[in-house]
């Protein structure tokens, strides 16, 4: 029997990690994810581990490419601002097709922002987020357990595709304690194999190069198409997300993490009613549940789209449900928390009450 | 016949993209004639900047990385803390290391990662197109500064070793140049001791090369050895500025 402890969020999802084999962290203070570093720098020696306070989330970026490259299941984390630096070494890192793990917890933004949780980094999250095309596969943990979780995922993905991972969390997640049970046995990377294109002493092989650049006529765009092939295929088989109580509802409310949780007291409310609400959360962001929305829309012709953005998650609802049914939107941006009450209203409205 | 000299097979066959008189070609075949003398090319992973040398990752005949513009360092620290057992060479220009990358530069020494920078500065940015780097000299035109640089627009030209070298995770600068035979023989044997010093683990080891840039410096190579000679030593003494080897003669940085 698995046992439960109780967690904050940013440590679960540094636990988790480890758990998962990580091995290698590299990061810079940033509030709401301080804890993160913190649990790494004492927990990653542990394991015989590598732990760095880097002197920027640049450089921690960087040294994530140059671990990765070696081969090492790596880590950086940070909020928004530190995000946002670290886009160029995430494209470098996408280009050269290298598994790598990290992990946002937003807080209020543009600029410096605040440090409240928000979700206003929802497009850089699934639109690959730095130059150049690509994605991330993106997960919104919704718990503290999802957070503990959920970066074993995070790597089975990266390393079967070769893409980057991530996790999307809030302040609030990060900050919650809850009885967190991990639902994987504890991963040994030594034991596993080491992948072919790991740099490294070269015993009688072909040297290897990790880049992210062709300069053949041609090549760089034929390098993309083999991308996109992989990211279709992630597309196909990779898609979490979860659904309640949908079967027979008239409203469907959606959103992720923190919002969801809100959204899930608001259903209550309302079946309590005799509202038929049902939820749609999706897990992973990128790829998006968009077969969920369309097909719900059949039958469902209003969704209530609840988030802690000024109208990014709503997009990829109106693009998935392609104009079958009414969307509305309830936006709570930078810092704004929704509550259950308030998003009760709303579904009060919608359903003519 | 008795054959005196071939192409070291540190270095792949692929034909180089250097400019006639440009200093990397130069490095490049010492950077591979040590690695395989020393016995280490099997464990030599290189990281090519962005630059001129941006396409290294395809000359040096080892494994290589080519990462974002000044970050070497970094990913360095990255690769050697999982990889401890390779010899970590980050191959970098004067914009890429004292410009974009001086964070990186200076953080990785002070943290004595066990890597090897080998840093040519050429005082221009030569892939761009010969813009002002960090190390243009005073009065030296450049086309964001046509009229050359001067003080107030642009501040100082950077002297690396010297900088470097105040900090304790510093274990060996030495600063050469490759504009005469004697000083590409120097400049292997500095090349000699940062790998030998890395693999000793003993720190942070750096070779600054100063190199001839005739293409942006808008002269001939032969002028290019000119003015290394008449104005870039002069600015930029050459010497070992930092040793772990209490016999070697240093420097004196001013304070």
């Amino acid at each position: 029997m698995a046992e439960k402890i109780l967690m904050k969020g940013n440590e679960a999802l540094a636990e988790g990690a480890v758990r998962a084999g990580c091995r290698f962290f590299a990061g810079y203070p940033i509030t709401p994810q301080n804890e993160i570093p913190e649990y790494m720098s004492w927990r990653l020696p542990e394991v015989g581990g590598t732990f760095i306070q880097a002197e920027s989330e640049i450089a921690a970026i960087n040294m994530i490419y140059g671990a990765s490259s070696a081969g090492a299941r790596t880590m950086t984390s940070s909020s928004g601002p530190g995000i946002s630096l670290k886009q160029e070494g995430i494209s470098y890192c996408a280009g050269a097709r290298l598994p790598i793990f990290y992990a946002n917890v937003m807080r209020g933004g543009p600029g410096l922002g605040n440090i409240a949780p928000s979700q206003g980094d929802y497009f850089q999250s699934t639109r690959g987020g730095g130059h150049g095309d690509y994605r991330v596969y993106c997960m919104a943990p919704g718990s503290v357990s999802e957070l503990a979780n959920f970066p074993k995922i995070c790597y089975d993905i990266a390393f079967k595709y070769r893409i980057p991972a991530m996790v999307l969390a809030d302040g609030l997640l990060g900050q919650m304690m809850e009885p967190v049970e991990f639902n994987f046995e504890p991963i040994k990377p030594e034991t596993l194999p080491e992948p072919a294109w790991v740099l490294g002493v070269n015993k009688n092989r072909e040297r290897r190069i990790v880049r992210s650049y062709d300069l053949a006529p041609g090549k760089l765009e034929l390098l993309n198409f083999e991308l996109e092939k992989t990211l279709l295929e992630v597309e196909k088989n990779e898609v979490i997300c979860e659904t309640t109580k949908t079967d027979d509802a008239d409203i469907i409310i959606t959103g992720y993490g923190t919002a969801a949780r809100v959204c899930k007291s608001a259903m209550a409310l309302a079946r309590k009613e005799g509202i038929k609400v049902g939820l749609v959360r999706p897990i992973t962001l990128w790829p998006f549940p968009k077969k969920v929305f369309f097909d719900l829309a059949d039958r469902a012709k209003t969704f209530l789209v609840v988030e802690m953005s000024l109208g990014q998650y709503v997009e990829d609802v109106e693009l998935a449900v392609r104009g079958k049914a009414r969307i509305e939107l309830h936006k709570r941006p930078a810092g704004g928390i929704p509550t259950a009450e308030e998003v009760f209203e709303l579904l009060k409205k919608l359903a003519g009450r | 016949m008795k054959k005196v000299f071939e192409r070291t097979t540190g270095l792949t066959e692929t034909p180089m993209r250097y400019c006639p008189g440009c200093g990397h070609g130069v490095v490049h075949r010492l950077v591979g004639e040590v690695m395989v003398e020393m016995g280490l090319q099997e464990r030599a992973i290189a990281i090519a900047p962005v630059g001129c040398s941006v396409f290294a990752d395809e000359y040096f005949n080892c494994d290589a990385i080519q990462g974002p513009h000044g970050r070497g360092p970094a990913i360095a620290t990255g690769i050697k803390s999982i990889k401890p057992e390779c010899l970590v060479i980050s191959y970098q220009g004067d914009g890429d290391l004292a410009s974009i990358g001086m964070a990186e530069t200076i953080h990785s020494a002070n943290r004595a990662e066990n890597i090897t920078i080998i840093f040519i500065n050429n005082a221009i940015y030569g892939m761009t197109g010969g813009q002002m780097a960090p190390t243009t000299l005073l009065g030296m035109k450049a086309t964001t500064c046509p009229a050359g640089r001067t003080v107030t627009a642009n501040g100082y030209p950077f002297r690396m070793c010297e900088l470097l070298a105040v900090l304790d995770g510093a274990c060996y600068l030495e600063r050469t140049s490759v504009h005469a035979p004697a000083n590409v023989i120097k400049t292997k044997k500095a090349i000699q001791k940062a790998f030998t010093y890395q693999m000793e683990g003993r720190g942070f080891t750096m070779v600054e090369v100063l190199s001839q840039c005739p293409t942006d410096w808008a002269m001939t190579p032969l002028q290019s050895i000119e003015k290394i000679k008449n104005e870039m030593i002069p600015y930029f003494p050459l010497g070992v500025y930092k040793s772990p080897d209490p016999k070697a003669k240093t420097v004196p940085v001013k304070a």
